[in-house]
């Protein structure tokens, strides 16, 4: 099975070549040409799923390693190097789950230039898929790098008002974290001469060397994740983008940050993470009760929810550097969990937002009485935000928790604000939004869910609670490569 | 060796220059017949790059002339950058009513200059070289004589380029009067260990006289009027292979002359590379003209370039010449965008010309996105290969800080390459453009595939060739 990598991660081009015989052959701008985009580009990430799926049952969870390896020359030192592990191979699974469900909710909601919003977004999921299946890091910095014109592209033709001034803000503050990055990776493959992520996990750079290159990696993925306090593109990005833009900077660009620190950061430079170890906890920290004190006082919806994204991204990074298998696995999981959650969360705003036009909290109340089924699903996602047992959020932060409280006690115990805070900010939005009375009468005739929008939801509810409640299923997955990363870590630092 | 034996290895040179008289008098003696003699120059010019691939190396004419590997590789990469010129420009002079012969002739006369540049052993032929390409392109930039824009530029370009000669003359006379030799071998075994304050002198004024023509920060001023006022497609000419032959001729200087001052130079470079990157991405913040502004992406391009060559080693010389052919692709096919559009006859130069393009024009919005990103150095456009050779190298080399700054640099730089991406593809149109020129529409939209996709499959090639190349500077 060789070569399925390759193929998930570049399917989806295929449907950008359909498009683009579409376009070339086909009368742009008629309805039925645009159907027809629509129809190839979910067809096409349907596909790509089936694929990720088929490679998740292929996959073994026993083995530590890299497997479904492919390794080509290219020039230089550079080689095209693929490969998952039971971590990577799951944000795969979540790209590719999300994609299609993005272009279920593009159906109705963007009607200019479809052509070219499908094929940015087929782009975009493979250059995201790349991200998790690179093995070479100068491969990993180009599916990295290159995403970002895409989105781009997404946040400023199909956003909102202010959407030129997002996308410069999203673009720029990314490149600057990744053009630091660029620098270490060419040092470390000048002097390692080597760019192989297997090779270089297992590579001992100087202690000395490492603290700068630590820093230069944390520079990109810091922004990217985002960390407190460079996360301020987020609420501008997140609101000016359209729905699926944000869902699926949420679900998934955001991931690739807490990605990169297990990738590379904890196995390249364990002794510079451990000498960071205590900057990230009180920058997280402060994430995490900064932002969802920040979240509880938004006034915009998707801004709320972007704060919460930072806050929970702090637990992320908490249990990423607290260096043991609990805090790694609640990393991930609240990752996947996340992804998956936030996703929801911004096709909820979508609901309404796409029958009345605007996200303003005050606009809406009492939407329980028109859109019963619609306060079902928010209700159940809020709790999933929230981190109720039971869905999917829950676990995550347990663990998160657990593995910070082995590292650090007061840091487990401030980050723990952030879940009654993060009850505080989710409950305040639902009451508002949903209960109470129906004073605004220009909602007394919003409609209710319809079956394009059940057809999303329904795939991430499943989710949501299967993750909840059945949670070994993903350990089992990521528990091998866990250890692998946990036990090499501690060796390195000698703990 | 003798006379004979030396014209073996001057083959590019003796097609070209023999070429040039010999359609001068068929100019002479048929004016109209413009088609022919540009057929011909781009025979002459692709023949020139045939042999400069092929011939056996070697040096002549008591070391004035070196045939190596770097020489080789960067002749191959001046003509053809230079024939890709002559349909580009003849036509566009045509469309103008010019319907002049010379055109094509002066740029087989200045290829034969840059590869003159491009083999130099000494301080003679250094100049000659020198002279004999930027004569030519003095006489190019003012070729549209009834536009006063075009004659200024020909004039400023004259003028501070005259400067920039006698400020080489003066660095070589001086080299010469302390180390004793204009050969470059013979100057390196002279500052073996490091030159003295002579001779460090010359050098200095060698280096200002050359950053002069690469257009290097701080001796720029003269390039964002010139390629505001030159022709398009001259511009498209003079912005690549020029510079290409420049630094290698600044590299075979260095590397071949200097290698004992090593520690010396580097200095130097080091400045003028961080400047001009300062320079080219805050100053290009302010242009509306997308020929000024990329005059002043130039100057910071180019800066990347001196950075490579700053690392002192052969990874450093292989990385300026990966460097230098990508960026010529890039300069050459944006310029040919240009070239390519206008609206209601009226050439379309600022950033708000381009509002919309995405729409009137699809494979030149597409291109000219593409070349924009790739200037930018974002992955996977060549661009982006063109800097991590430069960085690989320089931060090889240790020179951690000066890199770091130039990847800045280029955040900075990345606002306006991104304002004219968004200008492009957010904007609505003004009003619908005028058939794109063919021949320039498909020379822009063959550079923009080599930008991406083909250069990923294109490196396999280029880099070990520029890495052999690289060798030949003497440097380890």
């Amino acid at each position: 099975m060789t070569g399925i990598l390759s193929l998930t991660t570049f399917a989806p081009i295929v449907g950008v070549v359909g498009i683009l015989i579409l376009r070339f052959f086909g009368r742009p701008e008629e309805p039925r040409t645009l159907n027809a985009a629509r129809w190839i580009a979910l067809i096409a990430t349907l596909a790509t799923f089936a694929l990720s799926v088929l490679m998740l049952a292929g996959f073994d969870p026993n083995q530590a390693g890299f497997q479904y390896l492919e390794d080509a020359p290219w020039f230089g030192v550079f080689r095209y190097r693929m490969g998952v592990d039971g971590i990577s191979v799951l944000f795969v699974i979540l790209t590719t789950f999300l994609t299609p469900l993005c272009i279920i909710a593009s159906w109705k909601s963007i009607t200019s230039r479809v052509l070219e919003y499908m094929i940015a977004f087929l782009m975009l999921e493979t250059l995201m898929i790349g991200v998790f299946t690179a093995l070479d890091l100068i491969l990993f910095y180009i599916f990295f790098e290159f995403g970002l014109i895409p989105m781009f592209l997404i946040i400023g033709i199909w956003g909102g008002q202010r959407r030129v001034y997002a996308a410069f803000k999203f673009f720029l503050y990314t490149l600057l974290g990744s053009v630091l990055m660029l620098a270490a990776i060419l040092t470390m493959v000048a002097i390692s001469g080597t760019s192989s992520i297997p090779a270089l996990m297992t590579y001992h750079f100087d202690p000395g060397l490492q603290i700068w290159l630590w820093l230069a990696f944390t520079a990109s993925f810091a922004v990217k994740l985002p960390m407190w306090p460079v996360h301020t593109w987020l609420p501008d990005a997140h609101v000016e983008a359209p729905t699926a833009g944000s869902v699926v900077l949420a679900g998934i660009l955001l991931k690739m940050g807490g990605y990169g620190f297990l990738r590379f950061s904890l196995p390249m430079f364990p002794s510079a993470s451990q000498f960071f170890t205590p900057l990230v906890f009180a920058l997280s920290v402060i994430a995490v009760i900064y932002t969802s004190l920040v979240a509880w006082r938004q006034v915009d919806m998707k801004k709320l929810i972007a704060y919460s994204s930072v806050a929970h991204m702090g637990l992320v990074t908490i249990g990423i550097f607290s260096g043991n298998v609990q805090g790694e696995q609640g990393a991930i999981y609240q990752m996947l969990s996340h992804g998956v959650i936030s996703g929801a969360l911004f096709l909820c705003v979508g609901v309404v937002y796409d029958r009345m036009h605007t996200r303003e909290i005050a606009f809406y109340g009492g939407v329980v009485n028109r859109m019963p089924w619609y306060a079902a699903v928010f209700m159940l996602f809020t709790m999933g935000n929230v981190g109720l047992p039971g869905t999917s959020g829950f676990v995550g932060e347990m663990l998160s928790m657990t593995g910070a409280y082995a590292a650090s006690t007061w840091t487990a115990i401030l980050a723990a604000t952030g879940v009654i805070l993060s009850a505080v900010y989710m409950l305040t939005l639902y009451r508002k939004v949903v209960f109470g009375e129906l004073v605004n009468p220009k909602l007394a005739a919003i409609a209710d869910l319809e079956v394009r929008e059940v057809v999303i939801f329904a795939p991430l509810m499943v989710a949501t609670l299967l993750m909840g409640v059945m949670p070994s299923w993903i350990f089992n997955v990521t528990q091998a490569s866990v250890d692998h990363l946990t036990q090499t870590y501690r060796a390195a630092i000698g703990g | 060796m003798n006379f004979s034996a030396g014209l073996a290895v001057a083959y590019p040179e003796l097609i070209l220059g023999a070429g040039a008289l010999l359609l001068l008098v068929v100019g002479a003696f048929a004016p109209r017949s413009t088609g022919v003699v540009g057929a011909l120059s781009i025979l002459a010019l692709v023949a020139a790059a045939v042999a400069a691939a092929v011939q056996p190396l070697g040096s002549a004419f008591a070391g004035g002339l070196v045939f190596d590997s770097a020489a080789a590789f960067a002749k191959v990469a001046i003509y053809l950058a230079s024939a890709v010129c002559v349909p580009l420009g003849q036509r566009w002079f045509e469309r103008r009513g010019i319907r002049n012969f010379e055109f094509p002739i002066l740029i087989v006369i200045a290829a034969l200059g840059m590869g003159i540049m491009a083999s130099s052993g000494d301080l003679i032929s250094l100049y000659l070289g020198v002279e004999l390409h930027s004569l030519a392109l003095y006489v190019l930039a003012a070729m549209h004589r009834d536009d006063a824009r075009a004659s200024e530029a020909g004039l400023k370009y004259f003028v501070l380029g005259a400067l920039s000669s006698g400020l080489l003359l003066y660095g070589a006379s001086l080299i010469y009067g302390f180390a004793g030799s204009t050969i470059f071998t013979d100057i390196a075994a002279a500052v073996r260990g490091g030159a003295g304050t002579g001779v460090l002198f010359g050098l200095i004024f060698l280096i200002c006289g050359l950053a002069f023509k690469v257009s290097a920060a701080p001796f720029h001023m003269w390039t964002p009027d010139v390629y505001e006022g030159a022709p398009t497609p001259v511009v498209a000419f003079f912005a690549a292979a020029p510079k290409l032959a420049a630094m290698v001729l600044f590299g075979r200087a260095l590397g071949q002359g200097f290698a004992g001052a090593a520690g010396q130079w580097q200095e130097v470079l080091i400045a003028i590379a961080l400047i001009s990157v300062a320079v080219g991405a805050f100053a290009g913040l302010a242009q509306r003209n997308l020929k000024r502004l990329w005059a002043y992406s130039s100057i910071a391009n180019v800066g990347y370039a001196i950075l490579g060559m700053a690392s002192g080693t052969a990874e450093g010389m292989q990385s300026m010449l990966v460097f230098m052919v990508l960026y010529m692709i890039d300069v050459t096919g944006f310029f040919a965008c240009l070239a390519a559009l206008s609206r209601q006859g009226r050439p379309m130069e600022t950033i708000d010309d381009m509002a919309g393009l995405i729409k009137a024009q699809p494979g030149l919005g597409l291109a000219m996105t593409a070349f924009s990103l790739s200037a930018l150095g974002l992955p996977p456009f060549s661009g982006f290969w063109a800097k991590v050779y430069v960085f690989k190298a320089a931060l090889h080399a240790g020179l951690a800080w000066p890199a770091v700054l130039g990847l800045v640099g280029s955040v900075v730089a990345a606002f306006y390459y991104l304002r004219l991406v968004k200008v492009i593809w957010f904007d609505a149109a003004e009003g619908a453009t005028d058939r794109p020129a063919p021949e320039a529409r498909g020379i822009a939209v063959a550079l923009a595939l080599f930008s991406f996709p083909v250069v990923m499959v294109a490196l396999r090639w280029i880099d070990p060739l520029a890495a052999t190349a690289a060798r030949a500077f003497g440097l380890a």
